[in-house]
């Protein structure tokens, strides 16, 4: 065995030294003695020869002639009788072993004619600074992770599921979140260490818990040790957790300005009770929970706001309706939005005999502020619906309404009353400022219809000439706004669509399925886009179907309409 | 007799009907078809799947026009809902989780998607199904909505493989796994693992069955950034050519006509249609840099060449096409491999037009 690392060169004194170790002293003198670490003197029978001071201090009850396994600890009598043994395979690093309250590092230096003096160096404090260290790393990684998993949910559920995962996988052996209540009911998140989270909504007493209750309410948190374990209701306890809890510790969820809910984390009777440390660890983990559940709420609750706000202003859907085919698109300039400032609607005829009334039309502006009032065009619209026979009337009636409104926007549309008569489509088109309807016929004709008029919301008076087209079968009469024609693209990147390239599309269209004409010039207008930016864009198509009325079937395509 | 063999028959008659436009024959093939005994999984996949698949063939040979091509898609999506209405109507299965069927954003090509929503609806899954054209920024908002058990996505256009891998990230960073499928991510799947999807499948019952042995949740602390799956991005190659693709087609067209006079000539539709094919070239170059594959390319270039000689035009303009580009781009050696690479596996064409990446459609 070679000279320990650390240990002082004047140990080396023995090594071949002919006096006995009784003569040690003599030869280190006071040094040795005044050693700052402890020292001791074993012999090759494992009685102690000498100690230093610092040695006798830490040992007081040692007396030279002792013998070492009856004064030291027996990691450190082992240690010596491997070493005078010479036993092979001893642990290549320092020794290490505890005495009393402290760590040292036992390093010997052993001398020719069997003893071995043992220098023992305190590692006590190293080894708490590097514990410490260990737990704040630990504990730093907890709450990152904690982050970085609660915040890549906006969904409550998920939420809640991921918050007592990792509760009960980093803090303690079983975790149990309760959710503020909705009515009498709360909703409970169950986790067991290497189990599966579970959730269940009960009517439950939080009252009956002391602590939980108050967490609820967003009450200073009662601390672990007032909590009586055996007092936990087994409705509070995971499945599989089958030992009785012995310490509890209940976290609250700081909300927005109200409780998110509240953390219980469970350990068993024959686990080790929670810490201050930890305690105040599950804290501060609460408190990451609590905010990302209250943005995940904060998030449903307005997405649900939205929705339910936004149904109205979304696209109706087309569908095959009285022997007339009806299909539409629409496409917002912002993708992340549903709605804009372009729209269609569609009031299908009571029977056969009445006119299915279409309406497309285009709101100044763009985003939010133009879809609102796109949906009172649409509601004032619908209510004009009984006298849509006459066109003028009703955009004259629909200007005036606009006019008084708050909305300093105007609109453009074009109205169409479509009816099937025999094979054919008959369609009353007026177009109020908007771009005129086309229609392709089935030798591959695009026409341009001619009706023209003034805009809607602007003027104290409006008028429109009213155009009447017949479709024969296969014919399409297509409606669209300027964001299908002003789109900029292609492949130069910055053309627009155009009229004339719209024109060429649906010479390609003839004779093909409304829903496919609407396909196929929103696909090319999206191709034309690349990944630009660009307007609201709606296309409606209505075409005179090529095969036959309805009676052909037997039944089958009003079952299809419902599934679409 | 085998469901496959048994559908046969079926498959012959559906495809008249969808060339005819004819819905109702349409529906009344599978009506028919289920009659007989083939179960609802059969008629999707092996009659329906195929039938939609002839059409882009057929298409891509010119022995059907875009009208015919569009009215047959119509078509097979009605007689799609009338199977799927049908089997609505049977049995009442428990559902055994909740998935999210989409498509890429960008992608037109809805019908795969719809195909596999059915299949996935008929083995008892809740299916969201959110057809073509989803804006990832939708398809997350509904992941936060729903929280599903996976996220099928499904591409045919190689060129929107930047836009699949944003949304496969971020589904993930939702901590929803992505299944991928479709011909974009490649024969094997293989675009699908550089992208770092969680799994890929080659169809749609191959896709039933990864779902049914369960995805895990991706972690969603390990949200990355582009190129972490993808570290040759760093070179910016694809950031520069797709910045400059409105630059790198215009030069080219001008190049084109120094080089060849007769386009000059050229009409404006004519114009317009090499304009097309030029900025066609620099999408699938552009898109080839960003998953590093020379496949991606040549394949397209070969098909490409086969859809113009299909329609009577020689495919010796790619290659002048090709060469010019390389010109312009020369200081950029990744693309200028994929060019050269390109430029032989034209040379090399057997002419064949079996498969490819759909883009003039």
């Amino acid at each position: 065995m070679g000279r320990a690392p650390g240990v002082p060169l004047l140990v080396c004194a023995f090594r071949g030294s002919p006096q006995s170790p009784r003569d040690v002293a003599a030869h280190v003198g006071a040094a040795w003695g005044e050693a700052p670490c402890p020292v001791l003197v074993v012999d090759r029978h494992g009685a102690l020869v000498r100690l230093n001071r610092a040695a006798r201090s830490l040992l007081p009850r040692a007396c030279d002639g002792d013998r070492l396994d009856g004064i030291a600890p027996a990691w450190l009598s082992d240690a010596h009788r491997h070493v005078v043994e010479g036993t092979p395979g001893a642990p290549s690093g320092p020794l290490t072993g505890a005495i009393d309250e402290r760590v040292f590092e036992a390093h010997p230096s052993p001398s020719t004619d069997g003893d071995v003096v043992w220098w023992l160096v305190d590692d006590t404090d190293r080894r708490r600074a590097e514990q410490a260290l260990h737990h704040a790393q630990e504990r730093s990684g907890v709450l990152a992770e904690a982050s970085s998993r609660l915040l890549s949910t906006l969904n409550v559920p998920r939420c809640m599921e991921e918050t007592a995962a990792m509760a009960a996988e980093h803090l303690a052996e079983a975790a149990v979140l309760v959710a503020p209540p909705h009515g009498r009911r709360h909703t409970l998140t169950y986790a067991r260490r290497g189990g599966p989270v579970s959730q269940v909504t009960w009517k439950i007493d939080p009252f009956s818990v002391h602590g939980l209750s108050e967490a609820l309410q967003g009450f200073p948190p009662v601390p672990a040790r007032w909590i009586d374990p055996h007092g936990i209701p087994d409705w509070l306890l995971p499945e599989g957790f089958t030992e009785p809890p012995g310490s509890v510790i209940i976290a609250p969820l700081p909300g927005h300005g109200v409780p998110a809910g509240a953390l219980v984390l469970l350990r068993s009777g024959t686990e080790r009770t929670f810490s201050d440390g930890e305690e105040a660890f599950a804290r501060l983990f609460a408190a990451r929970a609590g905010a990302a559940l209250s943005a995940a709420r904060l998030y449903t609750e307005q997405a649900a706001i939205t929705a339910t706000l936004m149904r109205e202003l979304l696209p109706p859907t087309l569908e095959r309706v009285h022997g007339v085919e009806y299909a539409a698109g629409y496409r917002p300039a912002k993708d992340h939005e549903r709605v804009g400032g372009d729209f269609y609607d569609f009031h299908p005829g009571a029977d056969p005999d009445q006119e299915t009334v279409v309406v497309l039309g285009d709101v100044a502006g763009k985003g939010l502020d133009a879809a609102v009032l796109t949906g009172k065009i649409r509601n004032t619209l619908h209510a004009l619906l009984p006298l849509a026979a006459d066109h003028q009337q009703v955009l004259t009636l629909l200007n005036g309404a606009l006019l008084t409104s708050h909305h300093a926007r105007f609109a453009t549309l074009v109205l169409a009353s479509v009816r099937r008569q025999g094979g054919h489509v008959r369609a009353r088109l007026t177009s109020a400022g908007h771009l005129p309807p086309l229609i392709v016929r089935t030798n591959g004709e695009v026409e341009q219809v001619p009706t023209r008029g003034t805009l809607v919301g602007a003027l104290p008076a409006v008028s429109a000439q009213t155009v009447e087209a017949t479709l024969a079968p296969g014919e399409t009469c297509l409606l669209y706004t300027d964001g299908i024609t002003e789109a900029r693209g292609g492949p130069l990147g910055d053309e627009f669509f155009g009229e004339a390239r719209l024109r060429r599309a649906l010479a390609e269209c003839a004779g093909m399925p409304a829903e496919a004409v609407v396909e196929r010039v929103q696909m090319l207008a999206a191709q034309w886009l690349g990944g630009g930016r660009h307007d609201d864009m709606a296309v409606l198509a209505i075409s005179a179907p090529k095969n036959g009325p309805l009676s052909v079937v037997g039944g089958e395509p009003s079952q299809i309409r419902r599934s679409r | 007799m085998s469901q496959v063999a048994q559908a046969a028959p079926h498959r012959e008659r559906l495809w008249d009907a969808v060339v005819a436009g004819d819905e109702y024959a349409g529906v009344a093939v599978v009506q028919e078809a289920l009659t007989a005994g083939l179960d609802a999984e059969a008629v999707l996949l092996d009659v329906i799947a195929p039938v939609q698949e002839k059409v882009g063939e057929e298409w891509a040979a010119d022995r059907i026009g875009v009208a015919v091509e569009h009215a047959a898609t119509a078509v097979n999506e009605r007689v799609v809902a009338a199977v799927a209405h049908r089997a609505a109507g049977g049995a009442d299965r428990a559902p055994r989780g909740r998935v999210t069927v989409g498509c890429v954003d960008g992608e037109w090509h809805a019908f795969p998607s719809r195909l596999v929503a059915e299949v996935l609806r008929l083995r008892g899954w809740r299916v969201d199904y959110l057809g073509g054209q989803t804006p990832t920024p939708h398809l997350i908002a509904h992941l936060h909505h729903t929280d599903p058990q996976a996220v099928l996505l499904s591409g045919s256009l190689p060129t929107r493989l930047p836009a699949a891998h944003t949304a496969i990230t971020a589904c993930q960073a939702v901590g929803v796994p992505v299944l991928a499928g479709g011909r974009a991510f490649g024969r094997d799947g293989e675009h699908a693992r550089a992208l770092g999807a969680d799994a890929w499948a080659p169809d749609a019952r191959g896709a039933a069955d990864v779902l049914a042995r369960g995805l895990p949740r991706p972690a969603p602390a390990a949200v990355r950034q582009v190129v972490d799956d993808l570290p040759h991005l760093a070179d910016q190659e694809y950031t520069l050519v797709v910045h400059s693709r409105g630059q790198l087609v215009k030069q080219t067209l001008v190049d084109l006509e120094d080089r060849f006079p007769a386009v000059r000539s050229y009409s404006d539709v004519q114009r317009e249609r090499t304009a097309e094919d030029v900025a066609h070239i620099v999408d699938f170059l552009a898109c080839a840099l960003y998953v590093d594959d020379p496949e991606v390319f040549s394949a397209f270039l070969t098909w490409t060449a086969g859809i113009l000689e299909a329609r009577g035009v020689p495919a010796r303009s790619l290659s002048a096409g090709l060469d010019l580009l390389a010109a312009r781009l020369h200081d950029f050696p990744r693309a200028s491999r994929l060019l050269d690479e390109g430029s032989r596996a034209l040379a090399a064409r057997p002419g064949d037009l079996a498969a490819g990446p759909g883009t003039r459609v």
